[in-house]
């Protein structure tokens, strides 16, 4: 082996001033979002949660419950249903960025990126890139399986505009949850149990599969304050669906789009602070 | 800071110190490392050399001091040390759900090298580190020798001057390991400068041109290996006996005829002391007799590292001799560093 060739000098560009400085933030986020695709190619279960598990919601619920369930004040259960389930699945989407940084977390890997020249954040966005990608992927199959068991958008196109826009700002309220998660829990492990045992009862405790009219009371209160439920109702409103809601139903219910956007902002009013806090602190503590 | 220790020093700290919430992890942590030398950072888990190295390659920002690298400070300008260093930390460095391939241009990439030269560089780099048949097979199906090496690699991307390891053989078999400390030194003779923490004492012996030894957070020693030797060896008198129950009795027997404390090695089944011109074998054996101790086995021996460490962290010779200790080293620091 040649040692003049393992040392010889690798001639580095140099940092960049202002602007071109975001171009190489981009470049080296774009890097680390390639990584985590490179994972999925290896390991394609990891998209399983929001591919698969929402098309076997649809089909269950469309097919195994739907002919018992009927949505109050009329329409279809179908029509119904994909709202709920395009929410539930936007819920679980915190468990993959979750699982994916608190594992990068307990490895060398973090070292090594934050030992070399690039962008800070890039790590970061990086990885929020990647799994809004996947987010996007998630929000197709949905519409697809949506649109084969008979659910269609009823609603203006600019409507249908802002449904998907809410949709966004959800994944993304979302994502930054199971980052924050992700950064805090000590392992993968415990980021898939806190997930489960937080979103799991949060999106049955809602309008999600069944209208609230039929919850009793106590559990009926809970949903109509759920921001899971203000979120579905939202998504069926803007895309002109039956959204079923009870007459004298909380504020949310009845401002679904208004509260929406109020919890989503919320909680990243509180969660991306925290998230950014506990990154820094375990990365250069 | 002196302007002739950094131009002449890849690596400057002086008076560093780390506090997690109460706990000092790191204190008074001085060095001045030459460029194109081997520093041994020597010391149990938990003794502070983690810490040392995540400072000085800005992943740990000091409590206090300062420290510089290749002249940059490295918490002034964080970015200037990272173009200078390569690091490989304890825990594997490298992305086992890609191919060596691609961890090594994702590397070059994060440099902001052009992809093609990324790529180059990662081929050569496999290549060096005789790695070129599993380049494109994932990291995670390597063997433990195959993903050091990568590691490795992946700190060299850039040509580092200077090169940070912690713990780099831990776990490796003998082969790997002689392998691995062959590959160092032929960094070192380009011109490398090698920073390395580890537990072995063989391993600072083998590649240290400078060993400072650190026990809970604090510089205990420092010199080269033979200086360590020289100055906390000289013979020493070994006991081997057959059960831990002995060990104790052995070693109150060893001190009466010794030249000083002994050293009780649970693991080893041993107890060593100092031994002097006037100590006798055979009066070690007396000893033992009369303290009805079955020994299998006494003898003399040169000190080795071991022995230096083992007297200078072991909680009796603390108790004994720390304050002294640290005071001569680092007047004999202050003196080497001015000559």
């Amino acid at each position: 082996m040649n040692a003049n060739a393992i040392s010889v000098a690798t001639p580095l560009p140099k940092v960049p001033a202002g602007p071109a400085r975001l171009r190489w933030l981009a470049a080296d986020a774009w890097v680390l979002a390639k990584r985590q695709f490179a994972h999925i190619r290896q390991i394609p279960e990891k998209l399983f949660d929001v591919t698969l598990q929402p098309v076997m919601f649809v089909l269950l619920f469309a097919y195994v419950f739907g002919g018992v369930i009927n949505v109050p004040g009329g329409g279809n259960y179908h029509e119904y249903l994909i709202g709920g389930i395009i929410v539930q699945t936007l819920a679980f989407g915190m468990m993959g960025p979750g699982v994916s940084l608190a594992t990068d977390l307990g490895e060398g890997i973090i070292d090594r990126f934050s030992s070399l020249p690039m962008s800070r954040p890039a790590y970061l966005i990086g990885h929020l890139t990647a799994e809004f990608s996947a987010t996007l992927l998630a929000i197709a199959i949905m519409v697809g399986s949506g649109l084969i068991v008979g659910w269609g958008i009823a609603s203006t196109p600019l409507e249908a505009l802002a449904g998907f826009g809410l949709i966004f700002l959800i994944a993304i309220t979302s994502i930054m949850l199971g980052t924050m998660v992700g950064v805090i829990a000590r392992s993968p492990d415990a980021v898939q149990g806190i997930a489960f045992v937080a979103v799991f009862p949060l999106t049955f405790v809602a309008n999600t599969f069944v209208p609230v009219g039929g919850l009793p009371d106590g559990l009926r209160q809970v949903a109509e304050y759920n921001p899971i439920s203000a979120w579905a109702a939202a998504i069926r409103t803007l895309f002109g669906n039956p959204t079923a809601i009870p007459d004298g139903a909380a504020w949310p219910l009845e401002h679904p789009v208004i509260a929406s956007i109020a919890w989503c902002l919320a909680i990243l009013a509180v969660v991306v602070p925290l998230a950014l806090r506990a990154y820094r602190r375990r990365t250069t503590g | 800071m002196n302007q002739d220790i950094q131009t002449s020093h890849a690596v400057v700290a002086e008076g560093l110190g780390k506090r997690y919430g109460e706990q000092w992890a790191l204190r008074d942590f001085e060095l001045a490392v030459p460029t194109g030398s081997v520093l041994g950072l020597l010391g149990h888990n938990g003794a502070g050399k983690t810490t040392a190295i995540r400072i000085l390659t800005t992943l740990a920002s000091p409590t206090e001091g300062t420290a510089k690298v290749v002249g940059h400070d490295v918490v002034a300008e964080p970015v200037r040390v990272r173009e200078q260093i390569g690091l490989t930390s304890q825990a594997a460095t490298v992305d086992g759900l890609m191919s060596g391939a691609a961890n090594l241009e994702m590397i070059g990439r994060l440099y902001h090298l052009p992809r093609k030269v990324a790529r180059a560089r990662a081929a050569e780099l496999l290549a060096e580190l005789q790695l070129e048949d599993a380049g494109e097979r994932l990291v995670r199906d390597y063997s433990g020798g195959m993903r050091r090496r990568l590691d490795l690699a992946a700190s060299l991307v850039a040509s580092p001057p200077v090169l940070f390891l912690d713990e780099p053989t831990t776990g490796l078999d003998p082969e790997s390991r002689n392998e691995l400390w062959d590959l160092l030194r032929q960094l070192v003779g380009g011109g490398t400068t090698l920073i390395l923490t580890t537990q072995y004492l063989e391993e600072a012996d083998q590649l240290a041109d400078d060993v400072v030894l650190l026990d809970h957070g604090k510089i205990v020693a420092t010199g080269s290996p033979g200086q360590l030797k020289a100055r906390h060896g000289g013979e020493r008198v070994v006991v081997t006996v057959d059960g831990a129950d002995d060990l104790g009795p052995a070693a109150a027997a060893l001190e009466r005829v010794a030249a000083g404390t002994a050293e009780i090695d649970r693991e080893g089944l041993f107890v060593a002391a100092p031994a002097s011109e006037s100590t006798r074998l055979i009066e070690v054996v007396r000893a033992l007799e009369d303290g009805g101790i079955d020994a299998h086995d006494v003898r003399r021996r040169e000190a080795t590292l071991d022995d230096v460490f083992f007297s200078l962290t072991s909680p009796r010779a603390r108790a004994a001799s720390s304050e002294t200790t640290t005071d001569t080293d680092q007047d004999i620091d202050r003196e080497e560093a001015a000559a």
